[in-house]
C-alpha cells in the first residue's frame, strides 16, 4: 500500500535533501511548498550533511500500530548542523548512553514494513557518531 | 452581534463504556443538556455542531452531523456538521456555534463525543499520532506521548528540574477527580506513587500520562433574547478565539513555546475586554504535567521555567492563584480526545455557577477553557463570565 507515497519522499528520506534560500542561506528540512508570500524560485534543493546533536529524546514503550515489532525504541529531535530540527528514531545505541547534546549522524535504515503485499520503507535514522 | 450564553449542559461519565456505542453516548449527553434547560424544547435547536477527533479512525463512522441529527430526531432542515481538530475538535465546534449565535441563530446544540475503547493501545496511539505531521513525524513511529516526553526532557534540561517537579500536576488532578462522579479515575495519588510509576515514554511515567476513554458532553448555546427567558445564573461566553501553529514540532523556532496557546488565550481575553490576571479558574489541555506547564507559561500566568515551582507551592489547586483541573483534568477526569473541550467548558460553567461542590473555587466569576489539538497546533480558548 501507499507505494507512490513513499517513492515520492525518496530524496528526503535517502539523501536528507531539504531546501536552501538563495538569498538568506537559510536551510529548511524537509522541503516544503512555498508559502503564499514567498517566491518559489527563492528556494533551491540542498543536501544536508546528516550530522547534528540530540536536542531531546524519549524511549517509546507503547508503540503505535505498525511499529510493535520494534519493541522499545528511542526517538529524538535532532538539531542538524545546518540549523533545522528533525524528528527521527535513534539506532545503534543504549538508552543509558543517550544525552541531550550528544553528537549523532544519519544512517539509512528500515522505518516500517507495510505488510505482506507492501514495500519495506527505508529512511533516515540517527546514531551516535562513530569516533 | 448578540451576546452568547450557555443555556444547558450535560455529560456522560468518562470511562470504558463497552456496552454502549457512540450514538448512545451522544444521545445521553444531549438529553441531559435539554433536561438542564426546562424552558427549551428540541424543535428550537437551529444547528448541530459535533466535535470528534477519532470517529472515523477508531469508530468507522463519517458524517457525524447527519448521523447524530438523525439519532436525536432533530429537524432535517437544520445544518448539522462535524468538526475535526484532534484534541481541540469540540472546542472548535463550540467556536463555530458561538459565531452562528452571535450572528443571529437563536439556539445551537454542540456535542463532543469519542468512542475509542473498542481498540487496543496500539491503534489508539496511531490515531493520536495523526495530529502530528504524517510524513515527518508519524512515519517515524513518534507518538503524541513521546512528543510531550521530549518537550519534558528538554524542559528539565533547560531549567534544571528533575522529573519529580511535575508530580504536583497529576496529584492535583487526582485529588480533584476523586470528587467528580463522572471521572475516569476517582482516587488520589501521592508523590511516592508518582516516583515509583513505570515509564511510558521516558521521562513520562504512567502517573503523568492521561488515558483516552469514551464519553460525550453537550452544550446548548443561546443568544441573548432566548437566554433572558431562562432561570438560573447566566453564563456568558464573552470571548472565543482560535490560533494555529505547525503540526510538526521540529518546525517551531522554540518547541517549548506554545505560541498558538498564547495567541488564542490573549485574543479571547481581548475580545472579553479582560486580561490574564482577571481569570479565577482555568481548564487547560493537561494530559501531562509538562503540557499544563507549557500552557500556563505560554498564556503568561508564570514566567518560562517557573510553573512547576508555583505548582509545588499549591498555585494550581482549587485554593491557589491559578486553579486548574478542578474536575480532574485530562489525567483523572479522563482524556476524551476531541470531546474534551465541552467537558472543560462545562466545568468552568459549574465553577462560575457556584455548583462545583468539593472543588469549588471561592468567588469564581471569570474562567478560561483552552483546548489544544496535538502539541498545540490548534489552540481554542473560550472565556466565560457569570453575569450578576
Amino acid at each position: 500500500m501507499n507505494i507512490a507515497r513513499h517513492w515520492r519522499e525518496r530524496t528526503t528520506r535517502y539523501r536528507l535533501e531539504g531546501q536552501r534560500h538563495r538569498r538568506t542561506g537559510e536551510v529548511r528540512f524537509p522541503a516544503q511548498p512555498p508559502t503564499l508570500d514567498e517566491d518559489p524560485n527563492d528556494w533551491e534543493p540542498y543536501q544536508l550533511s546528516g550530522r547534528g546533536e540530540i536536542y531531546s529524546f524519549s524511549v517509546i514503550r507503547q508503540a503505535p500500530s505498525g511499529y510493535e515489532s520494534l519493541g522499545l525504541y528511542p526517538v529524538a529531535l535532532v538539531r542538524l548542523e545546518e540549523g533545522p530540527l528533525v524528528t527521527a528514531q535513534l539506532t545503534d545505541c543504549d538508552e543509558a548512553d543517550l544525552a541531550i547534546g550528544m553528537p549523532v549522524e544519519m544512517v539509512t535504515r528500515r522505518l516500517m514494513d507495510t505488510g505482506e503485499d507492501g514495500v519495506l520503507v527505508y529512511g533516515y535514522k540517527f546514531r551516535p557518531c562513530v569516533q | 452581534m448578540t451576546n452568547v450564553y450557555i443555556a444547558g449542559m450535560g455529560a456522560t461519565a468518562i470511562g470504558e463504556h463497552y456496552g454502549r456505542d457512540l450514538a448512545d453516548l451522544a444521545s445521553e449527553a444531549a438529553r441531559l443538556a435539554l433536561a438542564s434547560a426546562p424552558g427549551i424544547a428540541p424543535h428550537q435547536i437551529g444547528a448541530l455542531y459535533v466535535g470528534s477527533a477519532y470517529s472515523e479512525e477508531l469508530y468507522g463512522q463519517g458524517q457525524l452531523g447527519a448521523y447524530l441529527a438523525n439519532v436525536l430526531g432533530l429537524s432535517p432542515a437544520i445544518p448539522a456538521l462535524r468538526i475535526e481538530a484532534a484534541g481541540a475538535s469540540s472546542a472548535l465546534a463550540l467556536y463555530q456555534a458561538v459565531q452562528a449565535v452571535q450572528n443571529g441563530l437563536p439556539l445551537a446544540l454542540v456535542i463532543g463525543v469519542e468512542k475509542v475503547t473498542d481498540h487496543l493501545e496500539d491503534a489508539i496511539e496511531a490515531a493520536q499520532a495523526m495530529a502530528a505531521d504524517s510524513n515527518e513525524e508519524a512515519l517515524h513511529g513518534v507518538t503524541l506521548t513521546a512528543q510531550w516526553a521530549m518537550l519534558m526532557r528538554r524542559y528539565l534540561h533547560e531549567y534544571g528540574y528533575t522529573a519529580d517537579a511535575f508530580a504536583p500536576f497529576p496529584i492535583n488532578a487526582h485529588a480533584n477527580g476523586a470528587k467528580n462522579p463522572l471521572a475516569l479515575y476517582r482516587f488520589a495519588i501521592d508523590a511516592n506513587k508518582y516516583r515509583k510509576a513505570a515509564m511510558v515514554a521516558s521521562p513520562l511515567n504512567l502517573l503523568d500520562c492521561s488515558t483516552l476513554a469514551d464519553g460525550a458532553a453537550a452544550l446548548l448555546i443561546a443568544g441573548e433574547q432566548l437566554a433572558r427567558e431562562l432561570d438560573g445564573p447566566r453564563i456568558r461566553i464573552a470571548g472565543s478565539a482560535v490560533a494555529t501553529d505547525t503540526p510538526a514540532l521540529h518546525r517551531r523556532r522554540n518547541p517549548l513555546e506554545l505560541s498558538a496557546a498564547r495567541a488564542s488565550a490573549h485574543i479571547a481575553l481581548g475580545r472579553a475586554h479582560l486580561g490574564v490576571g482577571d481569570v479565577h479558574v482555568w481548564e487547560l489541555t493537561d494530559p501531562h504535567g509538562i503540557a499544563a506547564t507549557l500552557a500556563l507559561e505560554a498564556i503568561g500566568c508564570y514566567e518560562p521555567g517557573t510553573a512547576p515551582r508555583h505548582a509545588a507551592e499549591g498555585a494550581i489547586t482549587p485554593t491557589g492563584k491559578t486553579p486548574i483541573a478542578t474536575a480532574g483534568g485530562y489525567k483523572a477526569r479522563g482524556d476524551v480526545g476531541g470531546a474534551s473541550g465541552i467537558y472543560q467548558v462545562i466545568e468552568i460553567a459549574r465553577q462560575l455557577s457556584g455548583t462545583a461542590g468539593a472543588t469549588q473555587v471561592a468567588h469564581a466569576r471569570i474562567g478560561l477553557a483552552q483546548s489544544l489539538g496535538g502539541i498545540g497546533a490548534t489552540a481554542v480558548s473560550h472565556v466565560l463570565i457569570r453575569e450578576s
